[in-house]
């Protein structure tokens, strides 16, 4: 079998697997944060935490209760990171440094996961599962919370309360979570994965040197780092390093799972606002941009670009043999179009082009299909604008799943679409203007450019993928970073929980032929044009002197 | 608690969520997963380690250095990929170290991996005595993890020669035995056809003990 | 547009036959208006008008920059007073469009002004019903208070707007509606409101004055066609947020464009950041945003109607329900005799001759149609009242519920409601016929109201048939309310009929759902049944009990012939009292919301092309690689960037006209709205702009200093 078809059946296989599952996954989803019966567990948990399930709050309460739980989430991180070294199962390792720890623990609760350290001489093993892989799950529900209250709006009519932010966080967290990720690590485990607490310890090779072997809880961390679309590897060689992603079964395993809930959470929507054409419509957008995205790095990795893969003959470099150039394009692709983040390649070796679809995947603000929860969020804030301006065109003041967008939705939404690229754009011309960040680059010329351009991109999408050439275990990377992160994740939930808020309130406007339709191929051409034309004209410039000067002769 | 603050309450109910869920996340679900990882796929869990002569050699997952203390390879094996895992300052030679895994990241368009590339073709091309044009791709990279452990059929099928030569073998037997530790796509389509250098290099020295060499 | 004449021509919507589908057009971009305008577009440039308008706004600081440093620059000097002057102009040309939106309402007011004089009124200080000796007092119009009564006769104008509370008069209202016949006011009932300015022509009335001095309905039409109190309305709210936030978007990205071009080593110089933010910035739609409301109202107004804010055009788009009223919107005014079914071996001729008879003095629009009919049909000419000499007329009372004549000779005829007139019949010693009742309550059945016609001569009664009145449903009709469904509005026709009746009317005409035996109660009941389920409804009403109703519609269309509590409670008053006008109404107000979104799809789309002329010419002199991107071939980077400027400029201009008209609107499915829109101006927007850029470019290229 040629490389070629072995890679389309590959992705094509991968399809099925979402397909098959995107339904009865969304499904459950949605009748775990529609049921109203609490299990005996998560009684218990609620009786913990000290919180009512019952109470229903309303969008700034749920927001309070989020941003203080993700306060104290930083706050955890990073001092468990700061004392490592006096707990057990450290592995050795000291207290991490104060910025890199702030980094690290406001990288991880924004389900960023952007690491400026290597996991392997950095992060000791009860860091990495108590501290580190407990913000993997939290994140995630998080995110995921954050959407069901935005579809809550959408759903509910009349009302200011948007749910409970404890109960969609432990539901999320028991029900979800935790059980498809206890299959998914044995599965990887099984696979090859490790899952050990022997330290850090020398073995002797086969011509008799001496190599270290490294362990640790690596398979537990997998499986939520890819399917909470964290991304952080439990190694400095993320997914690339075969503790983590052994073989191409463990390899394509892994893409499926870094897929699987954002596409679910579609259906969910669907099912939640009770038309789940309008699901299918949004699934239709995510699908389509991110089977274009994978095709394009494909053919622009096989065409191996750029004078040195010229050299090599094929552009291998920064790639596993065991992937080759389609399981390394589709993994790239699928963990840049969500938020994910974890590589079993390395970004910065791809081609111009290559790499220009990577970062532009997530200058598309991570929703296609995004991070879990945030990506289905974010769609939505983009399916409002595309309604404004579509509905606008139709001729009465542009509804959504029968809300109006008037001028409070409207603010809302305008203020996510900004937020990220606002960030973005500071951020990176800040860091080229001034001498410091400058000296991180590794890589020289345009190639250089992009390689800011990707971090601050990565970190204000809440990515966490990396150009990684870029020195960035610097105290200007990891405070900017930090803020940055911070701000990236949580204005924009401000947002989208004000709009959800907005949104509850509205009674609900029925359908007639005069309504345009959100269901059909025009709306998903239209939300696909309006999110590349935003992104393009927003990040042209930047793109042009990065990737396109590079790739461009 | 209904007594104090709002904001207070919240963010008392946020410390002891923290405490749950790290218990729960972060404490009963790693161990539940690692003790049936130990139970049921002990060698797995352990990172797939190899033994040779009753002693672990290496973990198949890994790749390993086949080189003199020095840092030259050793012609009587099978040589990994050029690895950038490697202890910071450490010569050429010393890579494979799972202590520092990780990639190059180099541009594509960097006159620095440019010359890398040259120089292992170089080397690679003078080693194996093959031409220039004809040296594989994967020969010449380094991979995502510096650990790769296999590398390409056709990088091994350029060593046999070298190989075979090293150890007095003969290349029929080296080619069938890296025939044999060839591993084709999963399920026909899924990665790529590779060869697991440390288990053939194992294999090459064990075939070498029962021939005699 | 007349500005010399009356505001407005004689309304031709109320009197030609109404269901005749009325295409919106629109006024022309007149070049005398233009020149007219430019001076006000000048003055708009004061940075404290243009801060309005934060897009606009953005271009005149650039320009400002680009002015400052084409002064002290020394290197590429024709260039950068190029590019100042095209920014200037694009400020210009987007003041030139507002300014010539409001020019239009401006030359009305002016019409309007003249009519609103300085009058004397003559105060009643202690008028009460009834009395006559009132005192009087001469106060100047302004200095009337609300609840002032005044009296006002032939030959003078009424001083304030107000309710008549004593006489009758015929008032000449055409300052107003443009309408020259007179019309009559009276106290009681729904023609009892009197607009200030008007002029009574006959009579004598007492009149209340409803309105304080300066808000009267001469002064708010005044300050609505000048767009003096116009607010923004929603959507241009939602609007404009969304532009701002392009605006801030594309300033960020041209702002860190410079530490990248510097990184890149090719940093740029004042003007050309500011071109290329100038030329990403929605100014296409951020220039014509509020030329575009106010033409939109400006096409209200041309059809007579006032809308008391935009925001109730807005939610005429939005409008889900219709409430139609049955009479003069569906049905043309009133019934109609159409056929005279006679009884009992009575000939035709003869009934026909007895009904005629029997309405000369009949002078409600049904009596009238009998006599017509008569004519018509049976060449009967219509006799006077004095052609009978000793002939006695009875008038229809609630109580006899028979109107009729009592001749010289004797003969009694009589006509009226079925039992009124069987009853009548016995009284006079006749046996109404079997066969009569049949007919009636066939009649009855299928929705038509039965008139039965008596005669007694020789002192017996006796029937001689029936005069089948009927309601007559407007031409047309059917095929706009098809349309309407389309749309996805419902129509509900609202009635005092009993509910077969409407039943009938409302199969005839094709409306979705009726209304029968409806009482306000019934009407405002209905608005909020359908409200709560989330639809937006729309009526006309011009009674005093209509008003709460008007009040509770989202859009509630007060007849200006209507009392003032109605014209106070809804929120557009019809000047031509038209109610068929509601469907007109919904249309413009579509085709405001269309002509914004496509607009803005357009300005969006035309981004594309600028990056492609622009950034290029930026840096295709570190990257030699980026000339790929030039796509378009443009000569060299001073006359590509200069060609995008003026490109940016010009298309604003062009625009004006569709602006002001607003884009072609047809009614049909949101779908295929949305499919034919997008094509013309979201394709169009994204291809236009690449072939004007390059023809600027082709003539510029040979201009010295830029080429």
């Amino acid at each position: 079998m040629s490389g070629s078809v072995a890679g389309f059946l590959q992705a094509g296989l991968l399809v099925l697997a979402l397909a098959v599952c995107h339904r009865p996954l969304g499904d459950y989803i949605a009748r775990v944060v529609t049921g109203d019966r609490d299990w005996r567990a998560e009684k218990a948990i609620y009786r913990m935490m000290g919180v009512d399930p019952r109470a229903d709050q309303r969008w700034s309460v749920y927001l309070r209760s989020m941003l203080a739980f993700s306060a104290i989430s930083v706050l955890a991180v990073y001092l468990f990171e700061r004392i490592q070294g006096h707990l057990f199962l450290s592995n050795g390792m000291p207290g991490v440094t104060p910025d890199l720890a702030w980094n690290t623990a406001a990288s991880f609760t924004t389900n960023t996961n952007w690491q400026n350290y290597s996991g392997e001489t950095t992060m000791g093993y009860l860091t990495q599962m108590s501290g580190l892989a407990v913000q993997n799950f939290a994140s995630a529900a998080v995110g995921i919370a954050i959407a069901i209250a935005l579809v809550r709006g959408f759903a509910r009519s009349r009302t200011d309360r948007l749910g409970n932010f404890w109960v969609d966080l432990t539901r999320i967290t028991v029900r979800v979570l935790l059980p498809l990720s206890v299959i998914g690590a044995l599965i990887l485990v099984a696979g090859g994965a490790v899952d050990n607490f022997t330290a850090t310890h020398v073995i002797h090779t086969l011509t008799g040197s001496s190599q270290n072997m490294v362990g640790g809880p690596v398979a537990s961390q997998e499986v939520i780092k890819e399917m909470g679309n964290n991304g952080g590897g439990f190694y400095n060689a993320n997914s690339a390093h075969p503790f983590e992603n052994p073989n191409p079964f463990t390899n394509w395993f892994e893409i499926f799972l870094i897929l699987v809930i954002p596409f679910s959470l579609c259906r969910t929507f669907g099912r939640m606002v009770g038309d789940n054409r309008q699901g299918y419509a949004i699934l239709s957008v995510m699908v389509t941009i991110w089977v274009a995205s994978a095709a394009l790095v494909s053919f622009f990795e096989n065409s191996h670009a750029g004078t040195a893969l010229r050299a090599a003959g094929a552009a291998m470099e920064g790639k596993n043999v065991a992937f080759g150039i389609p399981g390394s394009s589709l993994f790239a692709a699928s963990t840049t179009v969500t938020s994910t983040g974890a590589v079993n390649s390395f970004h910065d070796s791809y081609t111009p082009f290559g790499g220009a679809v990577l970062i532009f995947n997530m200058m598309m603000g991570e929703v296609t299909p995004g991070g879990v929860g945030a990506g289905l969020y974010g769609i939505l804030m983009l399916a409002v604008i595309t309604v404004f301006v579509g509905g606008l065109m139709v001729g009465r003041t542009p509804e959504y799943i029968g809300k109006k967008i008037r001028p409070a939705e409207m603010k809302y939404a305008a203020l996510y679409v900004l937020a990220t690229p606002a960030l973005v754009l500071i951020f990176s011309g800040l860091a080229l203007a001034f001498r410091v960040p400058r000296e991180s680059i590794l890589n020289p010329g345009p190639h250089g450019l992009t390689e800011i351009m990707y971090a601050y991109t990565s970190m204000a999408n809440n990515n966490g993928s990396a150009f990684a050439g870029l020195a960035t275990n610097t105290t200007w990377y990891n405070v900017t970073g930090g803020i940055v992160m911070l701000l990236s994740r949580f204005a924009p939930m401000i947002f989208v929980l004000a709009l959800g808020g907005s949104l509850a309130k509205q009674q609900t406007v029925p359908v007639s032929v005069g309504t345009m339709p959100t269901h059909k191929p025009l709306f998903v051409g239209m939300v696909i044009g309006v999110i590349l034309l935003i992104v393009g004209l927003t990040y042209f410039p930047a793109l042009a002197l990065g990737p396109f000067a590079e790739g461009l002769h | 608690m209904s007594r104090l603050p709002t904001w207070i309450g919240q963010h008392l109910a946020a410390v002891r969520a923290i405490i749950v869920l790290t218990l729960i996340t972060g404490g009963l679900y790693p161990l539940l997963v690692l003790g049936i990882a130990q139970a049921a796929f002990r060698n797995q869990a352990n990172g797939s380690l190899v033994t040779y002569n009753g002693k672990v050699a290496g973990s198949s997952l890994l790749c390993q250095e086949f080189t003199d203390p020095k840092g030259n390879p050793l012609p009587r094996y099978f040589q990994p990929r050029p690895s950038t895992a490697a202890a910071p300052g450490s010569k050429t030679g010393f890579g494979c170290d799972p202590n520092y895994s990780g990639a190059s990241n180099l541009g594509p368009n960097n006159p620095a991996l440019l010359k890398n590339v040259q120089s292992y073709k170089a080397a690679y091309a003078a080693f194996n005595r093959v031409p220039p044009s004809a040296v594989p791709p994967d020969a010449v990279t380094t991979s995502a993890s510096g650990l790769d452990p296999y590398i390409s059929p056709q990088n091994a099928a350029d060593q046999v020669n070298r190989v075979a030569a090293a150890r007095r073998l003969p290349v029929g037997e080296v080619r069938s035995l890296v025939a044999r530790y060839t591993q084709s796509r999963t399920l026909g389509f899924l990665g790529e056809p590779r060869v697991n250098v440390l288990l053939l290099n194992i294999a090459l020295d064990k075939l070498s003990v029962t021939s005699g060499g | 547009m007349a500005t010399t004449t009356p505001a407005r021509p004689p309304a031709a919507a109320g009197k030609q036959a109404p269901a005749e589908p009325h295409r919106i057009g629109g006024g022309l971009l007149d070049p005398k208006i233009l020149w007219k305008s430019l001076p006000g577009a000048f003055k708009k440039l004061d940075p404290r008008v243009q801060v309005r308008n934060p897009v606009m706004f953005v271009v005149e600081v650039g320009a400002v920059l680009t002015t400052y440093s084409a002064i002290t620059s020394s290197t590429r000097v024709p260039f950068a007073w190029t590019i100042t002057v095209w920014l200037w102009l694009t400020v210009v040309f987007a003041n030139v469009a507002e300014a010539v939106a409001e020019g239009r309402g401006k030359a009305q007011a002016a019409t309007l002004r003249r009519t609103k004089r300085e009058t004397m009124a003559r105060r009643l200080t202690d008028w009460r019903p009834g009395r006559e000796d009132a005192r009087e007092q001469g106060v100047p119009g302004t200095e009337l208070r609300l609840g002032d009564h005044v009296v006002v006769e032939a030959g003078q104008v009424i001083p304030g707007d107000g309710d008549v509370v004593e006489g009758v008069a015929s008032v000449d209202e055409s300052a107003i509606t443009g309408e020259s016949a007179p019309v009559i006011r009276e106290s009681g009932g729904d023609r009892s409101a009197v607009t200030g300015g008007t002029k009574v022509l006959s009579d004598r009335i007492v009149v209340k004055i409803t309105s304080k001095p300066g808000e009267t309905f001469i002064d708010r039409m005044i300050a609505l066609v000048e767009g003096a109190s116009r607010q923004k309305t929603p959507n241009e709210v939602a609007l404009n947020i969304l532009l701002a936030s392009l605006t801030i978007v594309f300033l960020l990205a041209v702002v860190t464009l410079q530490p990248m071009a510097f990184y890149s080593g090719a940093p740029q110089s004042i003007v050309i950041m500011v071109a290329l933010v100038v030329a990403l910035i929605p100014t296409t739609i951020g220039a014509l945003l509020s030329a575009i409301g106010i033409a939109g109202m400006d096409r209200l107004v041309q059809r007579n109607v006032l809308a008391m804010s935009g925001r109730a055009v807005e939610a005429a788009g939005d409008v889900n329900t219709l409430l139609l009223d049955k009479t003069g919107t569906i049905t043309i005014g009133n019934r109609q005799a159409t056929e005279f079914l006679p009884v009992g071996g009575v000939q035709v001729q003869e009934l026909a001759d007895a009904a005629q008879l029997s309405s000369l003095a009949d002078y409600t629009p049904e009596g009238r149609s009998i006599v017509v009919l008569a004519k018509q049909g049976f060449g009967l000419r219509q006799r006077e009242e004095g052609e009978l000499p000793g002939a006695e007329f009875v008038e229809f009372t609630a109580q006899t519920r028979m109107s009729g004549v009592d001749l010289h000779d004797g003969r009694q005829v009589r006509k009226g409601a079925s039992s009124a007139v069987r009853e009548w019949i016995r009284q006079s010693g006749g046996t109404p016929p079997e066969e009569l009742g049949q007919m009636v309550d066939g009649i009855s059945a299928v929705g038509g109201t039965p008139l039965v016609v008596a005669e007694r001569a020789n002192g017996t009664a006796r029937a001689l048939g029936v005069i089948y009145l009927k309601d007559i449903v407007k031409e047309g009709i059917a095929e706009r309310f098809a349309e309407l469904r389309t749309m996805g509005i419902k129509t509900v026709m609202i009635t005092g009929d009993n509910p077969l009746t409407a039943r009938a009317i409302a199969d005839e005409s094709g409306v979705d759902d009726f209304l029968a035996e409806a009482t306000p109660e019934d009407k405002m009941e209905l608005i909020k049944k359908e409200q709560s389920g989330g639809h937006l409804v729309a009526m006309t009403g011009d009674g005093t009990n209509d008003a709460p109703a008007l009040a509770q519609a989202d859009v509630g269309v007060a007849m200006n012939t209507g009392t003032s509590a109605a014209k106070e409670a809804g929120n557009m008053v019809d000047l031509d009292s038209n109610p068929t006008k509601l469907i007109e109404i919904v249309e413009i107000g579509k085709q405001l919301l269309i002509t914004r979104g496509a607009l803005t799809t357009f300005s969006i789309a035309n981004d594309v092309a600028k990056y492609f002329a622009m950034l290029p010419a930026m840096f295709e002199s570190v990257y030699p690689g980026l000339r790929h991107l030039n796509v378009m071939g443009l000569h060299s980077p001073t006359s590509a960037i200069t060609s995008a400027i003026i490109f940016n400029a010009l298309i604003i201009i062009a625009l004006i006209p569709l602006a002001l008209r607003g884009v072609r609107y047809r009614p049909s499915s949101a779908s295929a709205l949305l499919r034919r829109n997008l094509w013309i101006y979201g394709l169009g927007g994204l291809i236009i702009p690449f072939i004007g850029i390059k023809l600027i470019d082709l003539i510029i290229m040979n201009i010295p200093g830029i080429g």
